[in-house]
């Protein structure tokens, strides 16, 4: 089990006195080796602040998190992180920038260039090679920032609304494609999104967080077999009872919004 | 046709200049007209005596004009100067830049001196170095440390957060992630602080020659100014305006090629 992620009673306060915003409740799931999970739910659900604790990116206020039985202290290569923004090394070119994280951990040059070579062809990225991230299109990018952590192989892929700012069909395209790449390579996946189609699309599994606290408030298989049928009626049916669960949270965030109560 | 447009007013004003100065409205010593203005810089910049190969080199020769003499010693201050000043603020700018701590101790002072032209160093620079290259190059070396600074600790400052936790994740330590990450993210703020800074030890040059050496652009047109030889005067300021613009034109390219990669290139 050394890729599953156990997250025990994982409780994060920003701030103190009057001011301090529960960011996350008492939140505890096991995610085992080789899941897909979405966390879903609206803005101020927490749900980056999970992400991002399972990063370890930011420490928790209480409770825990560990990564194949080990806890996690610190960012590190073996949980891969995608981020909304690409998050590209703009002044290195698409190879330069897959190769970031294995010349970081010393891998010879030789055998770093057969892995690139391998990995950029995997996200068809074979003629864009010397581009600059500025040459490329959002969807190319965000294939380049899946390409910088598959080099590393990562037991687990953390990503954060990765498709948020791509239009819908750029979107579908990568959503497949990282589907392939799950399979193929093996991956545990963490998913943030507050796209419940995409949620459906992509998970194994659902967790619905709710609104500020952020706590758990549905865990849900998704036992359709891929690929999935986005107009089939039993996606349909999950989709409507996920909108209400969601709109239930989206509807408390609004009423904090209005009353001037939201800090993100 | 678009590009000879922008032709017509210089050329229409140096006619004018020309006639009103051959109908004698101006003194030569006042405004002389362009046409000695041209014969004075094209006398300036060719050789005094005819080549001999068993002295010099042809190249040698060729550059052995008053005027080619002065312009490179003008050019050897700013460069010799400006990698004095920019050697010394960018190391700085980095500590400073990186380090919160170093940064609100040293911010006070710098914002003390750093409105202080360089040209208000002048008495104290003589009195530190005496007279020739040391003062000049001392007050050129500070014309470029401030901008360079700044700068520096700006771009160090402003490093966008996202790139240091993809490369935390990607595992960096310390030592990489200022290497190839701090640094080329803020190679463009330090870049144009040494744009700023060259321009500034341009200025500064032209100035410390008039007061502490005797060779350089600067020192010349002062030179002439002695005889009231205005029209020597005005052909050094437009070889220091070429000088300037071929200076400037170098760094820009220089950016360009260094900042391929940037998105927001200013042309």
């Amino acid at each position: 089990m050394q890729a599953e992620i156990v997250v025990a009673h994982a409780s994060k306060v920003f701030g103190s006195g009057p001011g301090a915003v529960t960011a996350l409740e008492d939140i505890s799931a096991t995610v085992p080796e080789g899941q897909f999970l979405c966390l879903l739910g609206p803005s101020g659900c927490g749900k980056s602040t999970l992400l991002n604790a399972i990063a370890g990116f930011a420490p928790l206020s209480g409770g825990r998190i560990t990564l194949g039985g080990r806890p996690v202290t610190e960012p590190g290569p073996d949980r891969g992180m995608v981020f909304q923004e690409y998050a590209l090394f703009p002044w290195m070119n698409v190879e330069d920038n897959v190769r970031f994280g294995l010349d970081i951990k010393g891998v010879p040059k030789a055998d770093a260039t057969v892995t690139v070579d391998r990995i950029v062809a995997t996200l068809g990225l074979s003629d864009f090679r010397k581009r600059y991230p500025k040459d490329l299109s959002g969807g190319m990018r965000q294939r380049v920032a899946i390409a910088r952590i598959l080099a590393l192989d990562p037991p687990v892929m953390l990503m954060d609304e990765p498709f948020g700012a791509l239009d819908a069909l750029t979107r579908r395209t990568l959503q497949d494609e990282l589907l392939r790449i799950w399979a193929e390579f093996e991956k545990t996946i963490v998913f943030v999104t507050h796209s419940i189609e995409e949620a459906l699309y992509l998970a194994d599994r659902i967790l619905v967080m709710t609104y500020r606290p952020g706590r758990l408030k549905r865990d849900i298989a998704v036992p359709l077999p891929r690929p999935r049928d986005t107009a089939a009626p039993e996606f349909n049916a999950l989709k409507r009872e996920l909108a209400t669960l969601v709109m239930e949270e989206q509807t408390r965030f609004t009423q904090a919004e209005r009353h001037g109560t939201t800090v993100d | 046709m678009h590009r000879l447009r922008g032709a017509i007013v210089p050329i229409a004003l140096l006619v004018l200049w020309e006639i009103l100065s051959r109908l004698g409205v101006f003194s030569a010593v006042v405004l002389p007209p362009p046409s000695s203005v041209a014969v004075k810089w094209v006398s300036g910049m060719v050789p005094a005596l005819p080549h001999d190969p068993a002295q010099e080199s042809y190249l040698s020769w060729l550059f052995s004009g008053e005027m080619p003499h002065d312009a490179v010693a003008s050019l050897a201050r700013v460069l010799t100067g400006f990698c004095i000043g920019a050697g010394l603020a960018v190391p700085v700018g980095l500590l400073l830049g990186t380090s919160d701590r170093l940064f609100s101790l040293f911010n006070p002072l710098l914002e003390i001196l750093r409105p202080i032209p360089p040209i208000a160093y002048i008495p104290l620079a003589i009195v530190w170095f005496g007279l020739g290259n040391p003062p000049a190059l001392f007050l050129i070396a500070l014309g470029t440390f401030f901008p360079v600074l700044v700068n520096t600790i700006a771009g160090v400052r402003q490093v966008d957060s996202i790139y240091i936790r993809a490369a935390r994740n990607l595992g960096a330590k310390p030592w990489t992630m200022f290497r190839r990450v701090i640094l080329p993210a803020a190679s463009p703020f330090v870049l144009a602080g040494m744009r700023i800074g060259i321009g500034t030890a341009f200025i500064v040059v032209i100035v410390a020659e008039m007061i502490a050496v005797s060779d350089g652009l600067g020192y010349r047109i002062l030179e002439a100014r002695e005889y009231m030889w205005s029209d020597k005067i005005i052909g050094g300021m437009l070889t220091i305006g070429i000088l300037g613009l071929i200076i400037d034109g170098a760094m820009s390219r220089l950016n360009d090629h260094l900042l391929r990669w940037h998105r927001g290139l200013e042309r």
